[in-house]
């Protein structure tokens, strides 16, 4: 119990810290916020208005309490570039990045783990090189790039996917949002047409997000199994005359179940960073794409509210992370 | 005596020496090492090409000419034209002055910052341990990207204002190493010793224990100026970092947006060269954690 406490309070005052940082980062704008509602050409008593209204003529610290008021009710404010209140605004475009990082985890996983598993025990073979190439690409080439030349080589010249978006022109509102997840949306309606254009459009997006993914998975899985095949345990089966396949998979992959839980988890709280730029790439309606338009408004409301959000986003990851660790690990007890 | 000899020699003579033995011994590992030789090769290169841009540049940055819009590449354009007719190989080389100057310029701000508030922390324990740690980790809460997005949007777009951002998202990590540097080291009887003999505790950090974790600063700054390059580059192509008509890679492959069929020599050459630089970062930060750190 008081070990709960303690963790309790640890991200209450985590919490409270996004909120002061993206408050001050707010406060330290070198535009006049009433002047950017009202346009300079208001009167002195406008403006007083208008500045009161705003809780602007209040000091700092009580103007800090404002802001934590209106956090804890959920109100993230108005957005100025949509004219929706921010949380009904990333309550709609959430969906859409929740289903390419779904897609993109899917695909960074599924190839990231066996490529790790494989280099780990053929360790120095070529394919283990190959391994290694890979990851060094995924970590140092800028996913915008890889967009730019996926577009241009896979919708521009051979026309195997989808272009920018989620759906054709012609396929939009063919659907109703149930989920707002497009490919469940498409196949619970059983509007097939519709599932398959949505296909063509997510899977190179998702795929070059879940590439980074993949050279941070691979990697470490390779680690992990490199520690677990050293061990004397594996010896000890092997000498039992169990065979390669069966040490392998049963003995040491078992036991790095765990951490890789973790991995993945921790790799699905940084593509909400890669969406960031893939998303503009693709003119994704996502989160990504919401807060790089607001930023080119000048919003300074919606952009720190998308901060806020991914700070407490990230946080729950974590600590998701943290708490499949001690609960599938019995050793952590 | 010979400088091999004086690098080699069994019984050093000196505490000069022996420091140039430690590196010497530590080029030697990194000499071994193939993928961190290409890093270091890449890295160089890079800075050669910003040291020399004018000279290698055969047209200004800025020179337009309308009649040579949107050549492909050719031996008088040898990364083609943009859309205004500017000659793209030209611009890519002077484009390498403002990534180096913008990895330089965060690393310059965050190592001493980290280096400072983690020995700091680590140093005097308690509560200023407790308390810098917090600021830490809610930094550490954000991911650098969203991060620096957020203070961009405060501190309005321009190169100056990203590395600056940049800056603020990169210390945490390096705090979070000297910290860590600093608390095995504080409690050893050189540092009492100081103490006794009167130094202060400013002497002491600075003196005695920055020294000892700058070895694992430089490996951590240089596998994170990767990240720096990526994240400038990133900001460039949103239209937030370096603006128009700065050569700026990421700046420049956001042109290439808006020709997608066709002009396709426009998202290559700025492309691989930040993956160029970044991939030279990563390998030669990797070899050099090898090659200063054995047991890992």
């Amino acid at each position: 119990m008081g070990r709960f406490l303690s963790w309790l309070g640890s991200i209450l005052v985590t919490l409270l810290g996004l909120m002061m940082l993206t408050f001050f980062i707010g406060r330290m704008l070198p535009i006049d916020p009433v002047a950017a509602i009202i346009g300079d050409q208001a009167d002195q008593a406008t403006y007083l208005m208008v500045k009161h209204q705003l809780g602007l003529d209040r000091s700092v610290p009580v103007q800090f309490l404002f802001y934590l008021r209106d956090m804890l009710h959920g109100d993230l404010g108005e957005a100025l570039f949509t004219g929706h209140r921010v949380a009904d605004d990333l309550a709609h475009v959430f969906p859409a990045t929740v289903e390419l990082a779904s897609l993109a985890i899917v695909i960074g996983a599924g190839i990231g783990v066996p490529l790790g598993v494989v280099a780990a025990v053929w360790k120095g073979s070529w394919i283990d090189q190959l391994a290694r190439v890979v990851g060094l690409l995924g970590f140092s080439s800028p996913a915008f790039w890889l967009g730019l030349l996926g577009l241009m080589l896979f919708y521009a010249t051979l026309g195997w996917v989808g272009g920018p978006g989620r759906l054709d022109i012609s396929f939009m509102d063919e659907v109703e949002p149930v989920t707002g997840l497009m490919l469940v949306d498409s196949a619970l309606q059983g509007e097939w047409e519709v599932f398959d254009n949505a296909w063509r459009h997510i899977i190179l997006p998702a795929s070059i997000l879940g590439f980074a993914a993949m050279a941070y998975i691979s990697r470490m899985t390779r680690s992990f199994m490199l520690d677990q095949l050293s061990q004397e345990y594996i010896v000890a089966a092997r000498a039992k005359g169990l065979s390669q396949g069966r040490v392998v998979m049963r003995h040491a992959f078992g036991n790095i179940l765990v951490q890789l839980v973790t991995v993945i988890a921790l790799a699905y709280a940084f593509l909400l960073e890669g969406a960031v730029l893939t998303e503009t790439v693709f003119a994704w309606p996502g989160f990504g794409h919401y807060l790089t338009a607001g930023l080119l408004a000048g919003d300074m409301n919606a952009v720190l509210s998308c901060v806020l959000i991914v700070g407490i986003i990230f946080i729950a990851l974590n600590q998701l992370a943290d708490f499949l660790y001690r609960r599938l690990d019995p050793r952590t007890r | 005596m010979t400088l091999r000899e004086y690098l080699t020699a069994e019984e050093t003579q000196s505490a000069t020496q022996a420091r140039w033995q430690a590196l010497y011994a530590g080029w030697r590992r990194l000499r071994g090492n193939r993928l961190a030789m290409i890093g270091a090769v890449l890295v160089t290169s890079l800075i050669l090409l910003a040291v020399f841009a004018p000279e290698i540049a055969p047209y200004g940055p800025d020179e337009e000419s309308l009649a040579d819009r949107l050549l492909p590449p050719s031996t008088a354009h040898l990364f083609g034209t943009d859309d205004l007719g500017r000659d793209i190989f030209s611009r890519v080389v002077l484009g390498s002055r403002i990534t180096l100057m913008t990895a330089c310029l965060v690393a310059a701000i965050a190592a001493p910052l980290g280096l400072l508030i983690g020995t700091v922390a680590g140093y005097f324990g308690g509560f200023v341990d407790v308390a810098l740690m917090r600021v830490n980790d809610i930094f550490l809460s954000f991911p650098s990207l969203i991060l620096a997005l957020g203070f961009v949007a405060g501190l309005g777009p321009g190169i100056r204002n990203a590395v600056i951002a940049i800056a603020l998202t990169a210390w945490p990590p390096i705090a979070r190493l000297a910290r860590a540097e600093t608390l095995t080291i504080r409690r050893a009887d050189y540092i009492s010793a100081v103490r006794i003999q009167g130094g202060s505790s400013f002497r002491i950090i600075t003196r005695h224990i920055v020294p000892m974790c700058l070895p694992s600063v430089i490996v951590r700054v240089t596998l994170n100026m990767a990240g720096i390059v990526l994240t400038a580059a990133g900001l460039g192509f949103l239209g937030l970092g370096a603006q128009p008509p700065a050569p700026e890679w990421g700046a420049m492959l956001s042109i290439g947006r808006s020709h997608l069929s066709g002009a396709w020599w426009l998202s290559t050459a700025p492309g691989v060269a930040i993956l160029f630089t970044s991939l030279g970062f990563n390998l030669l930060g990797d070899g050099l954690r090898d090659a200063l750190d054995p047991r890992s």
